[in-house]
């Protein structure tokens, strides 16, 4: 493993840029001040390239939505610019919704109109002429496992199903980028499964997507490079590999004890060989470690020697939220 | 399971399909045509909701009240004629709340699902607009549907008197005003607030609006004479009363210019309201 990635807030520059290079998003220090103060986004510096997975990856409240919503028309930005496809975005809206493909957080089909309808007014408000917006509509249906449910009202979609025409219908106008808000939250494991499914294989017919997700395995397995952000700011930027890889850690070893905690993190930081970094997080104690050959024995023994009974142990390769943690110190989910 | 076998075939060949063949215009059509695509497949809802009131209204007053041998505004023929605009007016009036504030409720409610209209690719003001237009459409229908039954129900003779050129000239006013006002109420006031509407602010409007008692027979009582004139409604009746009928009628000359400046008024805080509710 490479170690390529050192967090920086404006990192677009030091991550590789990915094949083709050709921008589809960018931004320059752009900004976001709700009234009353708060500083949802703080000078972001972004770049995404085409045919990339990027996704902005943070706790609740950290800013994603409002950078999405700044990149759609949705937000206004209190400074800054966004680009989307070579346009300036609060320039240019109009022009710029035109290559926009946008999948909200909550369900924004329109309840007056049957499934299929709800594709085909779609087509049409993206210029289709009629017949075309028909004939794609019953495509979308069909690729997406719809057909069935067309002229059923949208309310009788279950979740799954309605977030998957709501990805039909961000998609069908060909968007140069296809923005997708938490696109799993709430979804069914079944149903999130085949969301994935579905990413992937637009991602692989060349979309480029950006996507907001907390869920760190999804930020993993689906994202080819990612932000990690967090009050408004970008902490770590680069492929989910290099993130990792910079934590200099390649071993987590998860330890729940009955005891003083924080002691024990302390006592196993500066007893336990190779070890970097020692938490305690959620009532567990964290312990990053570089070669990790017979570090659990030592783990219980250091502990016991101590009078800590370890209750659970547990070791896992790092993850996104071991780099998270490492980064803010908290917990994703927190 | 089978959602995993979805192959999103052919996104990347067609990208640069979309966009060329938007243009703002041919949105803004495709917008009008969903809304009429709602309200004819609403029509069973849409006719009741509009015939209903004035038809009550009609036969109430000036059938079931001549007939019974009840007379309220002089004679029962010259109160028949002069319902017929006041009919016209509050039908137009509803119409523009009902089809355009109501909807808004749920569009800017929990589901938020005006965004895929806000999104498509044109300015958020001309979707707003394109509410107004719609609206006034309805407006029209409505007025179309109700005219006859003014006329028509009556036990006594209506006397109605076209002028054209009034008539086709106040009507479309009238109308986008009603959907302008529509508008209006629908992003000035809460979503959970706007039911309270037809109660606290429509239901005053349509009995001050001179709908059953020309204006300027409020002369009577000089106060409520002038408090009145604050009701764009008023101005509507009074148009109608002048496009439609023999009677005395407000000065046309304070119709047309009070009418288009409402009209403005209400468009340019119904847009401005708009626009704030979608973009944050």
């Amino acid at each position: 493993m490479t170690s390529t990635t050192t967090p920086t807030p404006t990192a677009s520059s030091s991550s590789q840029p990915p094949v083709g290079g050709d921008e589809v998003i960018r931004t320059e220090d752009l900004t976001k001040v709700y009234p009353g103060g708060v500083k949802a986004v703080d000078q972001l510096n972004l770049t995404v390239y085409r045919g990339e997975i990027f996704g902005l990856l943070g706790p609740n409240g950290a800013g994603k939505t409002t950078t999405a919503g700044m990149l759609t028309t949705r937000v206004v930005p209190t400074e800054g610019r966004a680009y989307v496809g070579g346009v300036d975005v609060w320039a240019h809206p109009a022009k710029a919704k035109s290559l926009l493909g946008v999948v909200p957080q909550s369900n924004t089909l329109d309840r007056s109109l049957s499934v299929f309808d709800n594709l085909y007014f779609h087509g049409r408000f993206f210029g289709m002429s009629g017949r075309d917006a028909k004939a794609e509509a019953g495509r979308l249906l069909e690729q997406f496992r719809l057909t069935e449910r067309a002229k059923m009202p949208v309310l009788a979609l279950s979740g799954g199903m309605a977030q998957r025409l709501m990805v039909a219908r961000a998609v069908m106008h060909r968007p140069s980028v296809l923005f997708l808000d938490e696109p799993t939250a709430g979804l069914d494991p079944q149903s999130r499964i085949a969301m994935w499914e579905i990413l992937g294989e637009l991602h692989q017919d060349g979309q480029t997507i950006l996507l907001t997700t907390h869920y760190m395995e999804e930020a993993d397995d689906l994202c080819t490079r990612l932000a990690i952000i967090d009050h408004g700011k970008v902490l770590a930027l680069g492929t989910p590999r290099e993130l990792k890889a910079s934590t200099g850690i390649d071993t987590v070893v998860t330890v729940q004890a009955d005891g003083d905690l924080e002691q024990l993190a302390t006592l196993l930081r500066d007893g336990i060989a190779g070890a970097t970094d020692a938490s305690v997080v959620e009532g567990k104690v964290l312990l990053g470690v570089k070669g990790a050959q017979g570090v659990l024995p030592a783990v219980v023994q250091l502990a016991e020697q101590h009078g800590v009974t370890v209750t659970d142990l547990s070791i896992n390769e790092p993850t996104l939220e071991t780099v998270f943690i490492n980064l803010t110190g908290k917990d994703l989910r927190e | 399971m089978t959602a995993t076998t979805i192959t999103p075939a052919g996104v990347g060949e067609h990208h640069e399909l979309g966009p060329a063949h938007t243009s703002i215009g041919g949105t803004f059509v495709a917008l009008l045509q969903r809304d009429l695509h709602v309200l004819l497949h609403n029509l069973k809802e849409f006719i009741p909701r509009t015939v209903l009131q004035p038809l009550l209204l009609v036969f109430v007053f000036t059938y079931v009240f001549p007939k019974i041998g009840q007379s309220i505004g002089g004679s029962s023929s010259a109160f028949s004629t002069l319902l017929v605009a006041g009919v016209l007016g509050s039908v137009i009036l509803f119409q523009g709340v009902q089809s355009v504030a109501l909807p808004l409720v749920q569009e800017f409610g929990y589901t938020r699902e005006i965004e895929d209209r806000v999104l498509a690719p044109l300015p958020v003001s001309l979707v707003a607009i394109e509410k107004i237009v719609s609206g006034a459409i309805q407006c029209l229908i409505a007025a179309v549907i109700v005219f006859p039954i003014a006329y028509f129900v009556p036990a006594t003779p209506v006397n109605i008197s076209f002028n054209w050129v009034l008539l086709l000239t106040l009507t479309p006013i009238a109308c986008v005003m009603a959907a302008s006002l529509g508008l209006f109420f629908g992003t000035f006031f809460d979503p959970r607030t706007v039911p309270l509407l037809f109660g606290v602010i429509v239901v005053p409007l349509t009995f001050l609006g001179c709908i059953y008692f020309p204006w300027q027979e409020l002369s009577a009582i000089p106060w409520l004479q002038w408090l009145v004139c604050l009701n764009p409604l008023v101005y509507m009746c009074e148009g109608f009363r002048a496009a439609l009928t023999n009677m005395d009628h407000m000065s046309l000359l304070a119709i047309y210019p009070v009418m288009i400046g409402f009209t403005a008024l209400f468009a340019w805080r119904g847009i401005t309201g708009f626009t704030k509710r979608v973009i944050a």
